[in-house]
């Protein structure tokens, strides 16, 4: 007998417990918001978040200049480790019961969660940062071509390698950052064949680190050197900073990228080692989503920056690279030929 | 003539409610150091509780943490430590969604076809630590951490395009499974959608106990955790049993992202969860590896981690829920030595005081000694 009570009992505590907790209360969206009507852009990181130097802090300095031009109330949200699809859906949804508009996913990890979140608000723009799967109504899908500026990036470094070896470090092994490599090595490879491109990634998934760990960073930097790569390109996040302190303490080149990263302060040490970088407006993109949004005229389906629309390209704060006219003319022609369509940048 | 103990129960609740205390406070003190309100984040945790889509939300992600830390207590049970759950499960979870994608059968047939793929999968992984460790003394520890580095680079090659991988954007998914194989949830309205899979959960808890506490097996695997020699000496074969739990624990392990996998996602992508493995080792540590005591350390878990983002909507950070869990491990891991030990000194005190009352020790006190003598 006891031995089936206390079988019972274990099974039916699990149970109850699981059936009762769902049996009671409203849903949170349905409770009443705290609204006060100046609510406007809002957006919620991917995986590394604010302070990462590049990518996420992009997309903040896009919010910034939108607080700062409408006068709205923006927020940024920052994503939990080892989430899942459902609790990225439940932020944004969160976001516009708040009132917040547009709602910004950054990062293509969003995409799933977007979607869901725009069904459920037909009257709020999202936004989501490097996906074009989305299609809907009040869904801007805002992606950039980065293996463009990355084939420049390839035409920089080709040009001022002499040991004719060159570097790639990604930060994680995915679709996206095959795109930088593949625009990368394209870039080198017509300009100087003879040139070879060291690639290696640094983790496999996001949550080992890729995008978070300089140190990462600057150990694959630092053995690339060691076999005579004399410009390194990184497309790591936060990781980059390694690469970055890497190629500075033995004076060879470092590309930056997403941000200009030759201006950026916590990388002012290392700067006269920063040739250039491969940008990518996120910034604007956001902003002027937030903008589209503020004159009535939502942006909706695929908004790319490439090129052609200047929210891709190398930066040149550096006086260095600015002034090397060689440089500066095979770069000016390569970047003629891809807008014109001449030059078909790979992307993987 | 074992009957209701009350000291048992006083002390297998004491060791999580102390801890649980400890944690709170501690928190509330490093919320009074940052100079914030102690007590507001509580109020406003426990008010997203009584939301029927968070409740959901914390059934849907306790099912998975349930599943994990009943991997790993199994081994705890034996005395083995088997870090290597959360590459488990997700090689796992990866190999019945290529299943699922490539395979097109009835329902009926589909949905325990992906199950055992994840099962044998998750044996297969774990196993490979297991057969090392019998055979040449490899520690567990290390072989699964490594296993965990492995499955990930795995992953990574199945993912490519001219193996199973399908790009959709810019990220990696095996492609979508047959729908045969999406497992029906119970659906709440406008609350969402449980996963149908927690059933199995609750049914693998109940198994978990009945396999250990009820039949021959559960008897040797519980003795070789508590002395693998004495175990041995009664006629228990080690390595067998090694083997044994490391292979139920891999194909619980297993099962773990099969909730989200069959009732959500019906893919495996870059945003598949990853570190529920890892959660589990606490869970199961916090919950005492019983059944019962794990339910309540994940839907504790589930609940931290999915009524925290609110907080970040009232100025508060959300990572005072990490610091929580986090402080919680901590202190159940002193709270229970501690709980130990004064349970020891309570029945050394206990029997001091009834050698000298005159009693002869063991004997069964007042009147029960009839009811003793009928019961042999």
């Amino acid at each position: 007998m006891r031995r089936v009570s206390r079988l019972a009992l274990a099974g039916a505590a699990t149970t109850s417990l699981a059936l009762a907790l769902t049996a009671c209360g409203g849903t949170s969206t349905s409770a009443s918001s705290e609204a006060d009507g100046n609510q406007g852009l809002a957006i919620a990181y991917d995986v590394g978040g604010k302070g990462d130097q590049s990518f996420n802090d992009a997309a903040y300095a896009g919010l910034e200049q939108a607080e700062k031009e409408f006068g709205y109330e923006t927020t940024d949200v920052e994503p939990t480790e080892g989430e899942t699809d459902a609790d990225k859906t439940q932020r944004l949804v969160s976001l516009a019961k708040q009132g917040y508009n547009p709602v910004v996913g950054v990062g293509y990890a969003y995409a799933t969660a977007v979607k869901e979140a725009a069904e459920k608000y037909p009257d709020t723009t999202f936004g989501i940062v490097d996906d074009s799967t989305i299609e809907a109504e009040n869904v801007a899908d805002l992606v950039f071509s980065e293996e463009q500026a990355s084939y420049l990036a390839g035409v920089a470094a080709a040009k001022s390698t002499k040991t004719n070896t060159v570097g790639f470090v990604g930060g994680v092994d995915i679709p996206l950052i095959h795109k930088f490599e593949a625009g990368f090595k394209q870039g080198v490879a017509d300009t100087n064949p003879k040139v070879k491109v060291l690639s290696q990634y640094l983790t496999q998934t996001a949550e080992e680190g890729g995008f978070s760990s300089p140190d990462k960073g600057k150990t694959a930097a630092e053995s690339q050197i060691e076999k005579k790569a004399d410009v390194v390109y990184q497309a790591a996040g936060l990781s980059g900073q390694g690469v970055i302190e890497a190629a500075a303490a033995n004076k060879v080149w470092a590309i930056g990228v997403d941000s200009d990263q030759y201006k950026q302060e916590a990388l002012a040490k290392y700067k006269n080692h920063i040739l250039t970088s491969a940008t990518k407006d996120v910034a604007k993109a956001v902003y002027n989503l937030a903008k589209s949004v503020e004159d009535g005229k939502p942006e909706t389906g695929i908004v790319r920056g490439d090129l052609k629309a200047g929210q891709v390209g190398l930066a040149d704060s550096n006086p260095e690279f600015k002034n090397n006219t060689e440089l500066q003319e095979a770069i000016t022609t390569a970047k003629e030929k891809i807008i014109s369509g001449e030059i078909k940048v790979k992307t993987s | 003539m074992k009957k209701f103990d009350r000291e048992r129960v006083l002390l297998a609740v004491a060791g999580p409610v102390i801890a649980l205390v400890v944690a709170m406070t501690l928190t509330s003190i490093v919320l009074v150091a940052s100079g914030k309100n102690p007590v507001e984040p509580y109020t406003l945790m426990f008010e997203q509780a009584t939301f029927s889509d968070v409740q959901v939300l914390i059934i849907n992600q306790a099912s998975m943490y349930y599943i994990a830390a009943l991997a790993v207590a199994i081994g705890f049970r034996m005395n083995l430590f088997n870090i290597g759950v959360d590459g488990q499960y997700q090689l796992a979870a990866m190999m019945a969604a290529i299943v699922g994608a490539h395979v097109a059968l009835p329902a009926a047939l589909q949905i325990p076809l992906l199950i055992l793929t994840a099962v044998f999968t998750g044996m297969f992984w774990s196993g490979i630590a297991g057969v090392l460790k019998v055979t040449r003394g490899v520690s567990e520890v290390v072989a699964t951490i490594m296993l965990n580095a492995i499955a990930t680079s795995v992953i990574g090659y199945l993912w490519l395009p001219n193996v199973f991988g399908v790009k959709v954007g810019n990220n990696n998914t095996t492609g979508e499974m047959h729908e045969s194989g999406w497992m029906p949830g119970i659906d709440m309205g406008a609350a969402g959608e449980i996963y149908g899979f927690v059933v199995i959960a609750v049914l693998l808890g109940i198994g978990y106990w009945i396999v250990l506490n009820r039949t021959r097996f559960g008897f040797d695997l519980r003795s070789s955790g508590a002395s693998e020699t004495a175990a041995a000496a009664s006629g228990v074969d080690p390595k067998r049993m090694v083997l044994t739990a490391m292979l139920l624990s891999g194909g619980l392990a297993g099962m773990a992202g099969l909730p989200i996998l069959l009732g959500d996602t019906h893919t495996y992508s870059l945003n598949f969860p990853t570190g529920i493995g890892f959660l589990g080792i606490g869970i199961a540590l916090l919950g005492r590896n019983n059944p019962t005591g794990i339910a309540f350390a994940a839907l504790l878990w589930a609940w931290l981690d999915k009524a925290s983002p609110e907080l970040d909507f009232h100025d508060y950070d959300k990572e005072i829920a990490v610091i929580m869990q986090g402080l919680i491990v901590l202190s159940v891991v002193v709270s229970y030595e501690a709980v130990r030990e004064w349970g020891l000194r309570r029945q050394q005190r206990r029997v001091g005081a009834e050698l000298a009352a005159g009693h002869v020790l063991g004997a069964p006190s007042d009147n029960s000694i009839e009811k003793e003598v009928a019961g042999r």
